[in-house]
């Protein structure tokens, strides 16, 4: 075949225009594909809101409820255990949550609504694992959270220590008082 | 002629078949003094053969569902006749994958089996390397247990730790707000059908990229260089059937030590299969040590020795890029060990202490001493390709022969 009379620089223009237009189909089909992968109609709605009944809670024990598929903690503090928030503000990375995951509602001193109960999501925030709760005051140990992984710690307001892999506090839920007994996990609102 | 050369005259004409026969194994020409460390190609490819074949019919009685999958590795392990086998040796068959990938991938360093004209034979080989530990890590999900389950939820959490999109990107990945049901089900998609086509696709690429530029050997000395009057390596020897059946010998080698592992200690320790996988996975309890399995420790130990949650992540990817890399890292022009300096050798040995020292340091709890020595070998992996870099640039090397010496 002659190349004779060939207009190259048309064909070049029209090679380019039909890849430009095969592609962007490419990716407009691509997008219901990778969209599949995100949380399905019904994972969201596992994510609703749950109760959590506090009234048998001893003070300085602990309740898990499921939320959203993660465990969720509600810890009783007693005084002793209050009592060492101040103590322990030295060894945190950012003892004020300036840095941390909460409703504004609980950036105070306790991370919490009422300071007795403290609501926090239990799973670390360096690599997802659950830590459990060291409730035991000691000489060199000044109760809280204790992550078996990679042995981040956390005080009693699961505030994170200085030296450690996570990089930011517990995440604190969105969670409201439906009464004295009764705490919404998952929906805003100070009652 | 007879009735059979007809038929294969009839396939000829419209099939390659002689063709690719000839290329790729009857006049194939390898080197003639392939050593030892040359069995481990062939025994990957029949690895792979073994996991796809076990894979295929464990698929036949697993349930990717999370209330069914753990019973129903339980059920292959004790209803099913021969269930137990074909499920051992798919598990024993994953760690077999790694240490006769790990000790091909140090025949390579070894002999220079990378440098030019090799580069792509060994990009190829490590997105081959990168889809098996991804195979590998969805795998290990299936059996739903708690190292399963914990197991994956650190490794999807690595990638919260990318700025801006991380925490999008590990929903995303996960399907649901933590390792849930609709994981383990994409995790099985791609674990028994995505992966495996690409494996494949890359292991035909791997071995094309070989039989173009052809092998490399123990003395890192290019056979073509010296032909005889027909064109054919003098060095060289036809693959078919020399090395054919030189490998059944190493065939033969590896069965004996597969079967052993598979019939006598198939959770080697709880190296293989770890002990806390044998409790169903459990969202509100982490054991109380999660160690990955042991061929992904020394890249887990790299991620614990950094401090700082992102760098630890970049660190540890960092670790798999340099390799990608170590065709431009390695600036000399001698292949094999056998001529290279001795500061060659010294950083190679470097490297093999660091890796195995972090393998070691990976599958145990991290301490304040093990830490130092982590951030050591650490120093020691990444020494390696940044002394390798400056000394092969002007490397005092031995004369190399012209041809092969054994």
């Amino acid at each position: 075949m002659s190349s004779e009379g060939i207009d190259k620089s048309r064909r070049r223009f029209l090679t380019a225009a039909t890849s430009v237009v095969g592609g962007a189909g490419v990716v407009a089909v691509a997008v219901p594909f990778l969209s599949s992968w995100n949380p399905s109609a019904r994972a969201q709605s596992a994510g609703a809101p749950v109760e959590a009944n506090i009234s048998k809670l001893e003070p300085g024990a602990q309740i898990i409820v499921k939320w959203q598929g993660k465990p969720v903690w509600v810890v009783r503090r007693d005084e002793k255990a209050l009592a060492t928030l101040d103590e322990i503000t030295p060894q945190l990375r950012d003892p004020d949550s300036n840095e941390s995951i909460q409703p504004e509602y609980c950036k105070n001193h306790t991370r919490s609504i009422k300071p007795e109960y403290l609501v926090v999501v239990g799973i670390c925030t360096h690599l997802g694992c659950s830590p459990s709760f060291r409730p035991e005051i000691t000489a060199d140990w000044l109760g809280g959270f204790f992550c078996p992984c990679h042995g981040s710690k956390f005080d009693f307001a699961a505030r994170v220590h200085k030296g450690v892999p996570a990089p930011t506090n517990l995440v604190i839920p969105p969670h409201k008082y439906v009464s004295d007994d009764v705490v919404l996990i998952g929906e805003d609102g100070v009652a | 002629m007879s009735k059979q050369n007809n038929l294969l005259g009839w396939i000829d004409a419209r099939f390659p078949l002689t063709k690719m026969w000839e290329e790729h194994l009857s006049k194939y020409y390898a080197p003639k003094n392939f050593n030892f460390w040359y069995f481990f190609g062939s025994l990957a490819l029949l690895v792979l053969v073994i996991q796809i074949v076990t894979g295929i019919f464990l698929t036949m009685q697993y349930k990717p569902d999370a209330a069914l999958a753990f019973s129903s590795v339980e059920y292959i392990m004790r209803d099913v006749d021969w269930g137990w086998l074909i499920r051992y040796l798919h598990s024993t068959g994953a760690s077999a994958f790694f240490v006769v990938v790990y000790l091909h991938m140090f025949r390579g360093l070894m002999y220079g089996s990378y440098q030019k004209p090799r580069e792509l034979i060994w990009l190829f080989g490590m997105f081959i390397f990168l889809a098996l530990m991804a195979e590998a890590f969805m795998g290990y999900l299936l059996p739903w247990g708690q190292m399963s389950y914990w197991g994956a939820q650190v490794i999807i959490s690595l990638f919260g730790a990318i700025p801006v999109i991380g925490d999008d990107l590990t929903l995303w990945i996960r399907g649901d707000f933590v390792i849930a049901d609709a994981t383990l089900n994409r995790f099985f998609a791609l674990h028994v059908i995505a992966v495996p086509l690409i494996l494949i696709m890359l292991v035909v690429m791997h071995i094309l990229a070989l039989h173009e530029v052809g092998s490399n050997n123990p003395d890192g000395v290019e056979i073509k260089k010296n032909k005889d009057e027909n064109g054919i390596p003098l060095d060289g020897i036809p693959f078919h059937p020399y090395y054919s059946v030189k490998d059944i010998v190493g065939v033969v080698v590896f069965l004996m030590i597969f079967s052993a592992v598979v019939f006598f200690m198939p959770e080697m320790n709880g190296y293989f299969l770890e002990y806390a996988n044998f409790e169903p996975a459990n969202p509100f309890k982490t054991p109380e040590h999660i160690a990955p399995v042991w061929y992904f420790t020394p890249f887990y130990a790299i991620l614990r020795a950094v401090p700082d949650k992102l760098m630890g992540v970049i660190g540890m990817f960092a670790a798999i890029i340099v390799l990608f890399l170590l065709p431009w890292f390695d600036r000399g022009k001698v292949h094999s060990i056998r001529y290279r300096s001795t500061a060659f050798k010294g950083l190679l040995v470097m490297f093999v202490i660091s890796f195995i020292g972090l393998g070691y340091l990976g599958a145990l709890p991290a301490t304040e001493g093990r830490t130092w020595f982590a951030r050591l070998f650490t120093l020691g992996y990444f020494g390696y390709f940044i002394g390798l870099w400056f000394i092969s640039k002007n490397e005092k090397t031995k004369p190399v022969p012209e041809r092969v010496t054994s």
